[in-house]
């Protein structure tokens, strides 16, 4: 039996100890707002925090992130929706939307280790792949929720 | 619903028990809602309005839409249609995927799809031709979602929807209250008379509305009177989708489901020979091994269980007679038709061969575009659950109609028995109109009967068994005047047919040779006015399973006719967009798109060395899209494409803010194919596997893209597609203007650039 703390919540898993921590989430728990994209770390759809750093789930056995936080889309806003999500709407940033777990995730991440981010450092820290494009709306609402995050 | 004959009365007891509220309908010609598609060729008063709306008791608006979200904001675009004229509150409306009935059929789709000579740009859905296929859509009755038509298609109908629906609910206040109807206004979902100070929401008159006549005929708002169409509005599809609450075909959650992975044979058409389901039996979770005939499947109580397993089972296949076919030689037939062989001409006027024989002043350019992939995000997959007389089937599709017209024939059960649950999709681009997932996960889902059963393929299965976007060669061969203007245009082009292999792989038995829109499209209706133009294809037969890719023929053609045009023009010594506007004498929307990109991009202020622009002009769907790429290339042939300005003509934009999003993914969409996009297939199979050998455009080489939309007053055109053709042209001509070198072969590395 695996322990896991996810959203705050603890859980008790059956599951093999190099299963990737993704599909604990999405088969087991059955939190599927983290999404599969290519298994291999190289798209960021399955974006999740481990104690608050980013971490590509796809690739990342389950074991290691026992005694862990975890934190998952849907246990990213509590009350009310988080500055990155709420400039997701604002710029209407979402096409299919199916990279965009992971793509909040990734940014929510370094927005904490660096509030207000120039171009430069948002192409090489945000490298996720959205596959509609939806990356010139990405830009603008992380420069708007740095903005609102700065103005709280 | 489809098949069964409903009265008016027991079709709204239907809609209240499936809904929980009331469904209001018209239905005309007797009562026939599954022949409601027709009644708009029957003449006024007689159009039905079906299953689009559904109000309950609160004055909730449902808008049932019969298209797939992929991304392309239907949902949002659709029921815009219908709040219209229903004059609901938009703020508050409810969407809902509809069910499958004929009266959804994609009419222009199909028309676009089948017609093989209609001249899109010109008559676009008003031909002669195209209104026979029409009808041919209308009988056929698929229920698809492609070809750029969603909203066109559904902007007749679900206008009306909302109106009739508007009349019924305001005659049935009226009579409530005592008052005229005509006396009565409604705005955001509220029903007032003025002079009495009566007003209510529609909930309080839905009963009474379903009593009510139909109206003989509504008449819809004017252009001027529309408060919600033309306006920005936002995406209703967008809230859950920040959340993570959005359920796409992989998340489908259901008792009781079990998990299937797959080994398949890496050959398109070889089969399984042998498997050792010993081996994994006793792996944790593993439920079943199911061969089948070009793999096995592994159905485990997670995926990744059946994943490992699969991946552990020892199989051996008949890897068939494709076993030695590869991209190289797939390349030298394509190339080898491009010299010799009978072709089919697509546009034929004045006497194109023999004024090039004279000619002295000729200009040649040979181009060729690779085999692309889909590479959608959400990975392929499809939940199927099969019983004894019946199969549901909960998949992330683009053309429910062919999903469960086959889902029958697998599981052979009569069709009525057949429930498909289109889902939100991660990504189609066309990829989601094929139904090869389907038929996989009904075939194994049959193994463990009474269960749901998830089929899922890894990224490696996505990108080795898409249906390609066909590679393709073509040349020219331009004669021009002595002041510098072509006069005669000569294009030849090879490629396998999309259609035809398409509908190969749904009806094995039909043998089609036949003009085939999607080879010529974008090639042989060009607005430029030659005296003579010849455009010819070849179609020939590869072992390549080829299919719709987003914006189909014109992906390819867009670039070969636009940076050919660029070519041409530095011949000639011209600017490339005075050279394009000298040809555009008749074509008064398309030189505006011209010379609003020229404007918006300051196409005559020079660039600083190292930089150049480049343009490019292509009509695609109904769609007029110009584009000029902004690029600086360094020593070591390193491309950025640092801005692209973007002028669309689409008719009537119904949501501008969709209008750009389209045009923003579809640039980006074809920056990547043009960078990246390069499927390799050596001894029959598929070599690239994943996101690192099928790269994608991201934050890091996004260009900044500014996009404005023409309001010319043209018949509307779609969105979805349009912005793609014109980028690959625009970047490759942009190349040329910084380094005098022509890349006439994509992806831009194999000319040695890296972007």
């Amino acid at each position: 039996m695996i322990h896991l703390n996810i959203n705050g919540k603890p859980y008790e898993l059956d599951v093999e100890d190099d299963t990737p921590l993704l599909w604990v989430l999405r088969d087991t728990v059955r939190l599927t707002g983290t999404k599969f994209g290519c298994g291999v770390a190289a798209c960021g759809a399955c974006t999740v925090h481990v104690d608050g750093e980013p971490v590509r789930s796809c690739s990342f056995s389950v074991i290691d992130a026992v005694g862990s936080k975890i934190t998952t889309i849907e246990g990213l806003a509590t009350d009310e929706l988080t500055a990155v999500q709420q400039a997701w709407i604002d710029e209407q940033v979402p096409q299919c939307g199916y990279c965009q777990s992971g793509m909040i995730m990734a940014v929510s991440a370094m927005l904490v280790e660096n509030p207000t981010p120039s171009d430069e450092d948002i192409n090489e820290t945000i490298t996720n792949i959205c596959r509609c494009g939806t990356y010139p709306r990405i830009r603008k609402a992380i420069h708007r929720a740095a903005k609102m995050q700065g103005g709280n | 619903m489809a098949g069964i004959k409903l009265t008016r009365r027991k079709f709204l007891i239907a809609g209240a028990v499936i809904g929980g509220g009331l469904a209001i309908g018209y239905a005309l010609k007797k009562n026939e809602p599954e022949n409601a598609a027709l009644s708009s060729t029957t003449g006024e008063g007689e159009i039905a309005l079906n299953a689009w709306i559904k109000v309950d008791a609160d004055g909730q608006v449902t808008v049932a839409i019969p298209r797939t979200e992929m991304g392309q904001g239907v949902y949002t675009s659709l029921a815009m249609l219908v709040a219209e004229e229903l004059d609901a509150d938009f703020e508050t409306i409810k969407v809902e995927q509809a069910p499958i009935a004929a009266v959804y059929a994609n009419v222009i789709a199909v028309q676009d799809a089948l017609t093989p000579l209609s001249n899109e740009y010109h008559e676009g859905e008003e031909t002669i031709v195209g209104s026979a296929m029409g009808s041919v859509g209308r009988l056929l009755g698929v229920q698809a979602t492609g070809g750029s038509a969603s909203v066109r298609d559904a902007w007749t109908p679900m206008r009306h929807a909302g109106a009739t629906a508007r009349a019924l609910l305001v005659k049935a206040a009226a009579k409530s209250w005592g008052v005229p109807a005509e006396d009565c206004i409604v705005e955001d979902g509220i029903i007032s008379h003025v002079a009495s100070g009566k007003s209510s929401g529609f909930g309080a008159f839905i009963m009474q509305a379903a009593e009510e006549t139909l109206p003989t005929s509504v008449s819809l708002k004017s252009e001027s009177q529309f408060k919600l169409i033309g306006q920005p509005q936002q995406r209703i599809d967008i809230p859950e989708k920040v959340v993570g609450a959005a359920n796409f075909g992989i998340d489908i959650d259901l008792p009781d489901m079990a998990y299937a992975a797959v080994t398949l044979c890496p050959v398109p058409g070889g089969t399984l020979t042998s498997h050792d389901a010993d081996a994994v039996k006793n792996m944790p979770g593993v439920l079943k091994v199911v061969p089948f005939e070009t793999g096995v499947a592994v159905i485990a109580d997670s995926f990744w269980r059946a994943k490992t397993a699969a991946e552990a089972l020892l199989v051996t296949f008949d890897e068939g007679e494709t076993a030695s076919f590869s991209t190289a030689s797939a390349m030298k037939t394509l190339l080898g038709n491009l010299q010799t062989g009978d072709a089919r001409s697509y546009a034929d006027e004045g006497d194109t061969l023999a004024v090039l024989e004279e000619a002295e002043n000729k200009v040649e350019g040979q181009y060729e575009a690779p085999y692309l992939a889909h590479a959608c995000l959400e990975p392929m997959n499809c939940t199927a659950k099969v019983t004894e007389n019946a199969v549901e089937v909960w998949m992330p599709n683009q053309a429910p109609t062919l999903v469960k017209w086959f889902a029958a024939q697998v599981a052979d059960v009569p069709s009525e028995n057949v429930t498909v649950h289109t889902t939100l999709v991660g990504g189609g681009f066309g990829r989601r109109l094929e139904i090869d997932l389907m038929v996989m996960a009904v075939t194994i889902a049959k193994a463990l009967p009474n269960r749901p059963v998830k089929l899922l393929w890894t990224r490696e299965l996505d990108t080795q068994h898409d249906m390609y976007r066909p590679a393709a060669v073509a040349k020219f061969e331009v004669a021009l005047t002595q002041d510098g203007k072509i006069d005669a245009w000569y294009n030849r082009q090879v490629s396998q047919s999309v259609s035809g292999s398409f509908t190969a792989r749904l009806l094995p038995w039909a043998t089609l040779d036949v003009p085939d829109t999607t080879t010529s499209q974008g090639a042989a209706d060009l607005p430029y006015e030659f005296a003579n133009e010849l455009m010819e294809h070849v179609p020939v037969k590869l072992p390549v399973p080829v299919g719709y890719w987003r914006s189909v023929g014109h992906s390819m053609n867009g670039f070969f006719t636009e940076a050919f045009m660029d070519e041409v023009a530095a011949k000639a010594g011209q600017d490339p967009i005075d050279f394009r506007l000298a040809h555009l004498s008749n074509h008064p929307d398309f030189v505006n798109a011209l010379k609003k990109v020229a404007e918006v991009s300051n196409w005559q202020v020079p660039l600083t060395a190292g930089r150049g622009r480049g343009v490019a002009l292509h009509q695609s769907f109904g769609s007029i899209v110009a584009q000029v790429a902004e690029v600086t290339v360094d020593n070591d042939k390193n491309v950025s494409v640092d801005k692209v300005y973007c002028v669309v003509d689409c008719g009537l934009a119904v949501n501008p803010d969709t209008v750009s999003a389209q045009m923003e993914g579809g640039i980006i969409f074809g920056l990547s194919a043009a960078f990246y996009g390069d499927i390799t297939i050596e001894e029959g199979r598929v070599i690239n596997e994943n996101f690192p050998d099928y790269d994608m455009v991201r934050l890091a080489n996004v260009p900044e893209i500014e996009v404005h939309i023409l309001q010319s007053g043209r018949p509307m055109g779609g969105i979805g597609e349009p912005g793609t053709p014109p980028i690959a042209p625009a970047v490759t001509s942009a190349i040329f203007a910084v380094t005098g070198e022509r890349v006439r072969s994509l992806p831009i590395s194999k000319m040695g650039y890296t972007a």
